[in-house]
């Protein structure tokens, strides 16, 4: 509670959580935000405009953009998120691991991880999903084998970092085993860490089964996906833009509203940066996390 | 009490597949006593701070055994409640997402002793602080501060035993009298001993009742601090003649 009071004293924080609250909500409760069924042809009202009854127009099949673009959160958003907690949880996991037992375990697990961060991302997410064919499941499957080294990676380190302190000396001193050490004093610090990392990640893999897609080898049709409606809309892209500028603009709200909360938690955890407020601490926490999610990216 | 048996400890180098070990202790023997001070001193890298690991029981030693109470110490039940610790770098003691409150709660809890407003603001009253200390982060004291506090987490758990390591170099010269002072004075109160380990070898004097030299892994010379004068190996006299004039 704590946590959340401090966060929501950031208006931009505030704002970004009740953006991202509300699109999850509105794609686990899709039939009842949906004003029609999304994948219900209509080709009296193909690429008509908005009225009040399709309050954001109908594509080249005469389906509700609305409907579809609600629909659309539950790939693009609830299946990505999914898939985020996957490959967070298992390289969460293994750098907890490496990190504070070290030695040889750390030493085989970050070779794995060298071997699995050295191929380019995005070329082995298409080079899955060409073997596996073509399909959310599989795009979704592609992002934990890819994204799992990453987090597992980065993770370690913090987690050396924390491991090291004198406050974890202390607690093993008491008497706390490691399971409590790492539950305790670990992981709350590293949570930001996996906050940056993890919404830097997420903005991307959005993009990438947006993208994905767009290429024709994400969702399956007439399924509604956003990165699969900009394909769509591509045809009529000079005379109908708005149909692209839909999940365009529901692309970059989400992904956006993530790195502000995800910066905000940050913030919000450490009461170093809660405290002070001051813009340099900001401005100097806000250039580490932009040059971390360059390298993420 | 606390019983050190031939004890031993080496690292390996970094790298893929380790590189050399190096040997930090050589075949250790030595005995705490309960209410006894002893001071530890070295020169850096001399392994002072191994073995305070080592007696701390958060690192297993390749050869031999530290036991306390006849009980193996890195059995964290063994040393639960009767062994604490200071550090030296105060930054790094207490959780910084911790208030001084949590900080002094975590022992108390572990050893189901009272958390009370009560129990905190006395602990923090005995190094020297008032209770409005209790809902400030580190980052907000000062070295001095954050070391009592570190220390008030110490004792809080009532231990028969606190390793002190190197647990005043890093503050200015007055406060590191201040400490010394209130360290002398909790043990008054409190009862228990302390394993003092320091490079300072005049802190270690007023501290402590016995003084061991450590040199290159190995225990070189043990004296009655009253003794301190007639050391009889070489490094001893040489390590007296630099702060003895």
């Amino acid at each position: 509670m704590k946590l959340l009071k401090r966060l929501l004293k950031d208006k931009l924080a505030a704002a970004s959580l009740a953006v991202v609250a509300a699109t999850l909500l509105i794609g686990l409760f899709a039939p009842l935000f949906a004003p029609h069924p999304p994948n219900e042809a209509n080709m009296e009202l193909r690429f008509a405009g908005a009225s009040w009854s399709y309050w954001l127009g109908n594509d080249h099949l005469g389906r509700c953009i609305l409907s579809r673009l609600i629909y659309g959160i539950r790939p693009s958003v609830l299946w990505v998120l999914a898939a985020l907690g996957a490959a967070a949880c298992f390289g969460a996991a293994l750098g907890f691991v490496a990190g504070y037992f070290r030695g040889r375990i750390d030493a085989i697990l970050m070779r794995v991880c060298d071997v699995m961060l050295s191929f380019p991302g995005y070329v082995m997410t298409l080079a899955i999903v060409g073997m596996l064919g073509a399909g959310l499941a599989n795009i979704l499957l592609a992002f934990v084998v890819m994204k799992w080294a990453w987090f597992a990676r980065v993770i370690r380190t913090a987690v050396m970092q924390y491991a090291d302190a004198d406050y974890v000396k202390f607690a093993k001193v008491l008497g706390m085993g490691h399971f409590g050490i790492m539950r305790r004093h670990i992981a709350p610090a590293a949570l930001s860490e996996i906050a940056v990392i993890a919404s830097s990640a997420f903005g991307s893999m959005i993009l990438q089964i947006s993208g994905l897609s767009f290429l024709g080898l994400g969702i399956e049709a007439p399924h509604a996906e956003w990165g699969m409606m900009m394909n769509e809309a591509r045809s009529v892209m000079f005379t109908r833009p708005e149909l692209m500028l839909a999940p365009g603009l529901a692309i970059i709200a989400v992904v956006s509203a993530v790195n502000f909360l995800s910066d905000a938690l940050q913030k919000a955890l450490d009461p170093k940066l809660a405290v002070s407020g001051k813009r340099t601490s900001v401005f100097a926490g806000g250039m580490m996390r932009g040059l971390r999610k360059k390298e993420a990216a | 009490m606390l019983k050190v048996e031939g004890v031993s400890k080496s690292y390996r180098g970094n790298g893929w597949l380790g590189g050399e070990r190096r040997q930090v202790l050589r075949r250790i023997h030595m005995e705490w006593n309960k209410g006894e001070s002893l001071g530890i001193i070295g020169e850096s890298g001399s392994g002072k701070s191994t073995l305070g690991r080592l007696l701390l029981g958060i690192e297993k030693p390749d050869e031999g055994r530290v036991t306390w109470g006849g009980r193996p110490i890195t059995d964290r039940r063994a040393r639960r409640g009767t062994i604490s610790a200071v550090f030296q770098d105060y930054t790094s003691s207490i959780h910084p997402f911790y208030t001084v409150r949590q900080a002094l709660l975590e022992p108390l809890k572990l050893v189901g002793g009272p958390g009370d407003a009560r129990k905190l603001a006395e602990l923090l009253r005995q190094v020297g602080l008032d209770e409005s200390y209790l809902d400030k982060f580190p980052h907000e004291l000062s070295g001095g501060e954050a070391q009592r506090v570190c220390i008030a987490r110490a004792v809080s758990s009532n231990p028969q035993c606190m390793l002190l390591d190197e647990a005043i170099s890093s503050l200015d010269g007055s406060v590191q009298m201040q400490v010394l002072e209130l360290l002398k004075g909790l043990k008054e109160t409190y009862g228990m001993g302390y394993i003092f380990i320091t490079h300072d070898i005049m802190a270690a004097a007023y501290l402590c009742d016995r003084i061991m030299i450590v040199r290159n892994g190995e225990i070189e010379e043990t004296v009655e601090t009253s003794q301190l004068r007639h050391v009889k190996t070489d490094y001893a006299k040489a390590l007296l003649r630099k702060v003895i004039v």
